[in-house]
């Protein structure tokens, strides 16, 4: 049935492949007219997709921002579904142009994978959800316990260390999805399920009986998750990591999607706004982008803490606390690098 | 005239090459394999400019290191710190364990679903029809997500078997069913427990030898021996002897409720469970059906000169329906186990921790090797089901129409 | 005598009695019973045991589906909606009332422009006319609005026939191009369309310039066209080569070895130009929004038809004469068919574009579709080679009698009388390809397995289960039913042909 596609592929291909190797991925992404964002294949609050089929969620959003920043369009993304399993080849292989998939930057994925990571837009870190009539109060006391695992992350390196480090045994029991993972622990197949923990806090809000579970105070991992991009293209990783920044620094300055066309409408009698605004300086050309690439950015998905209060803030289901996602003046690790 | 008679000259051109049929063949072949070469060099060519590009190697070296992930399901230690070849290996026997139960339970299942289809009971021959479609028509990843979701919904928690729980172990609280797994008693071989399997051991090698005694004696002098109670007693009674006289060696380990579970004994797990169950019952149901049709394929006059004969009825099943039925039905048997043996590859679904889910899945997954691991895993894959389709060939042309 | 004897006896009946009504045992329900249920006390045991079988499964999966609710918004609604009604276990089938589209379609885009223009007209001049929502300069996220708010109102149904009628009409005309493949008796000009029918699915599914399909079945016509012709003037070994430097010139750049590029292939130039004189085309849809139910059609019907001409070569090739021939064709079938489908999905998806030349790049869904069809080849060149097995050896005698070639004697007496014979066999790979179909999943294709998982991630609906694989159960029961008893038909027909 589809000869002619495979033909026809192999022939554009053929013709691609002269191309491909003399453009920057900027250079792709604008003669494609679309973003292709590598994604997750759905996860509560980082990246789903509604009845007609919007994707939205945390993840998502950093894809649109890049989009509108190089595409001037929000909606000029294609979401390209990907596993744990296979989201760095594809990365790799340039199926996508930009991975924001819950990915921990590592040391290993950053060298060793070809990979490069530009920066953290979630710190997280692998916690533990136990049912409160288990009567724990610390991992520690988990000697013998099964536990609930998501399979192919990091997440079961570091579980293995938890309990080889504090010498207490404990039954792995893999599952394949966090869907899966809800369902065992849910049917008491493990008595405790991790995962970052806000993925427990996503999972744990879904539960008809919330209150019955918690969440143990120990943190067993860094896991600070990114946007990730190939290694070799310097200037594309620049336009996302500074698409990110931009959405930092926005929230810090107060700048939202609300007041951002009358922001930019003058120069402001701050300097930091107009230039990340593009009424002072030229910053918008240094990363071949428009000079108001920010504004739009902004005015279309609206700063970090709007992201993060319409997906996986305290007043959605997910019901994540800002914590280490606070700005650096509240405390928390956020701290965008100056725009000048 | 003599011209005529002589045979042409072979005076050998350039054309007979393609125009000659004593020829052609050679140049045929010759062209495919300079083709295939060619297609073989750029392939690899290709591979390694690709692997140079991303900066990687081929390099098996990682097998050596660390794992660091823990598993499961061991047959053989594991533990966190051993390497990614030995959880390799975990992995290999995993798939082989669940593989060779699953083959002998599809195929007590599908006999007897193949049998009752059959079966003058309407009820019951609709009932298994029912149970073959749903099998045969819907895929296999279903089921296992299926059977897998029942087995954790329909079984007590652990700590229901509490004191003043709802659930209690039985047998004589020895086994214990729980969503987690099915513990069982474990054995604890003390000293002198050796003899008592050796003894064992022996008592079966003897019944073989029985057997064709039997058969031998039977095939000289007409005479049938009671061999079924004969074997029954040879199999039970001098190990059991054995097993006093030594002061009972052999003693059980139970299950006990520990902290969040039960310890000691064996644990079987609901992942291996439900994997071992969605694969048997799937399968099942096609070997039902080759079953079916191979009884029916016996032809009708077979049973009727039986019966002429006055052979009785399930000797008439046993000596002359079984052997020409399973010469039609063992060659499509072999190509369900081999159908077995790779699906059991979908462990990945209910997180069994099979090859695919330590080789091809974690350790490719944390060291970036996914050449090499899945080089590896299909060369398992691979040696595994020649073995399989090679064994059963040879038991295959052993019951072949004989014909003399 | 008969006289003496009336009048000997003391009684004789002079008319005939009414037919006395059977025993009660011996008629009707009761009679099927005894005979089919209870004919003996084991039969009696057993009847009762799947009885009782039958009861506890129904009594537990009975009162789950007809309590279930239809209507509402979230899994929380509709716990709540079960717990005001009083019910213990009710199944949420919202869910699937809410996303069936999905689950059938995936992300595939909906045709809105029509749907709006046919049945939402008012409010699309109310937005601002065509132009306004949908023109090239409109802007997105206003016009994902209208399409949403479109969407909500206008109903699943009418977005069902309307705004997919491109996978709609790709799946009737699939019907009508396999028709006169599978049934005889329809005029045989039907297999014309069976040949255009690929192009024809590609241009509705991808959308995009209509010329691109066409260009391509234009080369392919024109290479047969210069091996038909140039064969028959200059012999079949120039008509061959011929054949292979147009498909070269036509579909890859034989001059990339030295450099040039540009001028080949002339695909992309025939293509643009046609595109130019006459532009006509749909909405082009990239693989990546394809999903659901959809993809498993996709992926199982071209990788069995393309996989066809692949197994029937394989086939011939194992039972050649040359060795070399025979060797790599046993290999190739034996290492397919050794390794688990999902062990060659994963190469799909991580390792195929190692083997391909650098800067290849084929988009998942079609390296799904390469890896599916050399699987499937596999599996059909041993159905291909049961079928050639099973006819008699008097059929290639009679061909080699009558003088024809090899591949004469294959084309015309073999192949036909053998793949009808292998007709049911290749219906039961492609159900079992259907079936595997769903493994995709593993490597991040979109398929309904895939999308349960994402469907759950949503806010409304994460935590629910059963309804979803019991709605992709069914999906894929039907389907594979049917084909199945489709397949059995053809045995018994063909079993009384060769009668």
């Amino acid at each position: 049935m589809k000869k002619s596609v495979f033909l026809g592929t192999l022939a554009v291909a053929g013709l691609a492949a002269g191309i491909a190797s003399a453009q920057t991925t900027l250079e792709q992404v604008q003669a494609r007219g679309t973003l292709l964002c590598g994604s997750n294949e759905g996860l509560a609050g980082f990246a789903a997709p509604d009845a007609n089929g919007v994707w939205s969620g945390f993840d998502v959003s950093l894809c649109r921002a890049v989009a509108t920043a190089v595409l001037g369009d929000p909606q000029a993304v294609e979401f390209v579904p990907l596993t744990s399993q296979t989201r760095f080849t594809a990365l790799a292989a340039g199926e996508v142009d930009v991975l924001v998939r819950n990915s921990t930057w590592t040391f290993s994925r950053d060298t060793d994978l070809a990979l490069d990571f530009v920066g953290v837009n979630y710190y997280d870190g692998q916690g533990f959800m136990v049912n409160t009539a288990l009567g724990v109060s610390s991992a520690t006391e988990l000697d013998g316990a099964t536990v609930c695992i998501q399979t192919g992350t990091t997440t079961e390196l570091n579980l293995a260390d938890f309990f080889r480090v504090n010498n207490i045994s404990y039954e792995p029991v893999p599952v394949a999805t966090n869907a899966e993972g809800q369902q065992q622990y849910l049917a008491g197949a493990c008595d405790v399920y991790t995962t970052d923990v806000s993925g427990l806090a996503a999972t744990r809000a879904t539960f008809e009986d919330a209150a019955s579970h918690v969440i143990l105070p120990e943190i067993v991992s860094k896991e600070p998750l990114g946007p990730v991009v190939r290694h070799g293209d310097s200037e594309w990783g620049d336009i996302v990591r500074w698409t990110l920044n931009a959405l930092i620094a926005a929230e810090e300055y107060g700048v939202t999607s609300a007041n951002v066309r009358e922001l930019a409408a003058a120069p402001t009698a701050n300097p930091e706004i107009n230039r990340l605004l593009g009424t002072e300086g030229e910053l918008g050309a240094m990363i071949g982008l428009s000079n108001d690439w920010a504004v739009n950015v902004i005015a279309a998905v609206g700063n970090y803490g709007e992201v993060f209060e319409q997906n996986i803030g305290e007043n959605t289901p997910v019901g994540l606390a800002r914590g280490l996602n606070a700005q650096w003046t509240d405390g928390g690790l956020l701290y965008s690098p100056p725009f000048r | 005239m003599a011209d005529l008679t002589a045979p042409p000259r072979e005076s050998f051109r350039l054309s007979q090459l393609l125009y000659d049929a004593r020829y052609r063949s050679l140049t045929i072949q010759v062209v495919a394999a300079i083709l295939i070469m060619l297609l073989l060099v750029e392939l690899v060519n290709n591979t390694v400019t690709n692997l140079a590009a991303l900066g990687k190697d081929i390099d098996f070296g990682f097998l050596g290191t660390t794992a660091g992930y823990d598993i499961n399901q061991q047959i053989i230690p594991f533990s966190s710190q051993d390497t990614h070849a030995r959880a390799a290996l975990v992995g290999i026997l995993n798939t082989l364990l669940v593989a060779v139960l699953g083959c002998i339970l599809a195929t007590v299942i599908g006999v007897l679903a193949g049998v009752l289809r059959l079966s003058k009971n309407w009820l019951v021959a609709r009932i298994m029809t029912v149970y073959v479609e749903a099998m045969r028509n819907t895929p296999l990843l279903i089921w296992i997500y299926i059977v897998f979701a029942v087995m954790t919904e329909a079984t007590p928690l652990p700590r229901d078997f509490r004191e003043g729980g709802s659930s209690s172990m039985i047998f004589w609280d020895s086994v214990a069913i729980t969503n987690r797994g099915v513990y069982l008693p474990a054995p604890v071989w003390g000293a002198g427990s050796g003899i008592v399997v050796a003894i064992f051991l022996l008592s079966i090698a003897a019944i073989f030898v029985l057997r064709s005694y039997a058969r031998k004696k039977q095939e000289q002098t007409g005479q049938q021996l009671p061999v079924l109670w004969m074997s029954l007693g040879l199999l039970i009674v001098p190990a059991l002897l054995a097993f006093f006289v030594m002061g009972r060696p052999i003693t059980l380990q139970y299950p006990e409720l520990g902290g969040f579970n039960f310890e000691g004994g064996i644990q079987v797990r609901n992942s291996f469970i439900a994997l071992w169950l969605a694969l048997s019952l799937y399968t099942s149901a096609f070997i039902a059906e080759i079953v079916r049709s191979g009884i029916l394929a016996v032809s009708k006059g077979q049973t009727e000169a039986a019966f002429a004969l006055g052979i009785q009825p399930n000797r008439t099943m046993q000596l002359i329906i079984l052997p020409q039925a399973l010469r039609v039905i063992i060659p499509p048997l072999i190509s369900q186990y081999l159908n077995l043996t790779k699906n059991s590859s979908l462990a990945i679904a209910v997180g069994y921790m099979d090859v695919r889910s330590t080789l091809g899945g974690i350790t490719i997954n944390q060291t970036g090797r996914e050449l090499e691991g899945m080089l590896l895993l299909g060369l398992f894959y691979l040696i595994t089901s020649l073995i399989i389709s090679s064994l059963m060939n040879v038991y295959n042309s052993s019951v072949k129409l004989k014909e003399r | 005598m008969s006289e003496t004897h009336a009048h000997s006896a003391a009684f004789v009946r002079t008319a005939i009695l009414p037919p006395a009504a059977p025993p009660p045992g011996q008629t009707g329900v009761l009679r099927w019973m005894r005979e089919n249920l209870f004919s003996s006390i084991p039969n009696a045991l057993l009847t009762l045991l799947a009885l009782y079988f039958v009861y506890t499964i129904l009594a537990a999966i009975l009162p789950w589906t007809l309590n279930g609710i239809w209507d509402a918004g979230s899994l929380t609604e509709c716990r709540a909606i079960r717990d005001e009604r009083g019910l213990s276990t009710a199944a949420c089938w919202a869910v699937i009332n809410e996303r069936w589209l999905q689950l059938l379609f995936g992300f595939y885009p909906i045709d809105a422009p029509l749907l709006a223009r046919l049945f939402y007209a008012d409010e699309l001049a109310a937005a601002g006319g065509m132009d306004a929502v949908f023109g090239p300069g409109s802007n997105a996220t206003a016009r994902i609005e209208f399409v949403g708010t479109m969407r909500a109102e206008l109903g699943n149904a009418l977005v069902f026939f309307f705004g997919y009628w491109r996978p709609l009409l790709a799946l009737a005309l699939l019907v009508v191009a396999v028709a006169p493949v599978l049934y005889n008796n329809l005029p045989r000009g039907m297999l014309i369309f069976s040949l255009i029918y690929p192009f024809l699915a590609v241009f509705l599914l991808w959308g995009g310039s209509i010329w691109g399909p066409i260009s391509v079945a234009l080369g392919l016509a024109l290479s047969l066209y210069i091996l038909k012709y140039a064969g028959a003037r200059f012999g079949g070994l120039l008509g061959g080569l011929a054949m292979i430097v147009t498909l070269l010139c036509f579909f890859f750049n034989p001059l990339s070895l030295l450099g040039i590029s540009g001028l080949f292939p002339l695909l992309p130039h025939v293509s643009g130009l046609l595109g130019t004189i006459l532009p006509f085309g749909l909405p082009a849809i990239t693989s990546d929004d394809f999903g659901g139910f959809m993809l498993a059609i996709i992926i199982g019907t071209s990788g069995i038809v393309l996989s066809l001409p692949l197994g029937i070569v394989l086939a011939l090739g194992r039972q050649s004469s040359m060795p070399l021939i025979k060797w790599v064709c046993v290999t190739f079938i034996e290492v397919i068919r050794g390794v688990p489908l999902i062990v060659w999905l994963f190469t799909a998806s991580l390792l195929l574009n190692y083997f391909l030349p650098p800067g290849t790049n084929f988009d998942l869904l079609l390296r799904v579709i390469i890896m599916v069809t050399l699987f499937a080849s596999a599996y059909l060149a041993e159905v291909v080679r049961g079928g050639l097995a099973a006819l008699p050896k008097g059929q290639y005698e009679a061909a080699d009698s009558l003088g024809l070639d090899y591949w004469k004697s294959m084309r015309l007496i073999v192949l036909p009388q053998a793949l009808k014979i292998s007709i049911p066999g290749i219906v039961n790979t492609f159900i079992g390809l259907f079936k595997d179909t769903t493994l995709v999943v593993f490597i991040g294709l979109r398929d309904p397995l895939g999308l349960t998982n994402a469907i759950r991630a949503t806010g409304e609906w994460n935590g629910i289960y059963w309804e979803l694989y019991v709605f992709v159960a069914l999906l894929f029961f039907v389907f594979c039913f049917f084909m199945s008893r489709y397949s059995m038909y053809l045995e018994r027909k063909l079993a009384t042909d060769r009668r």
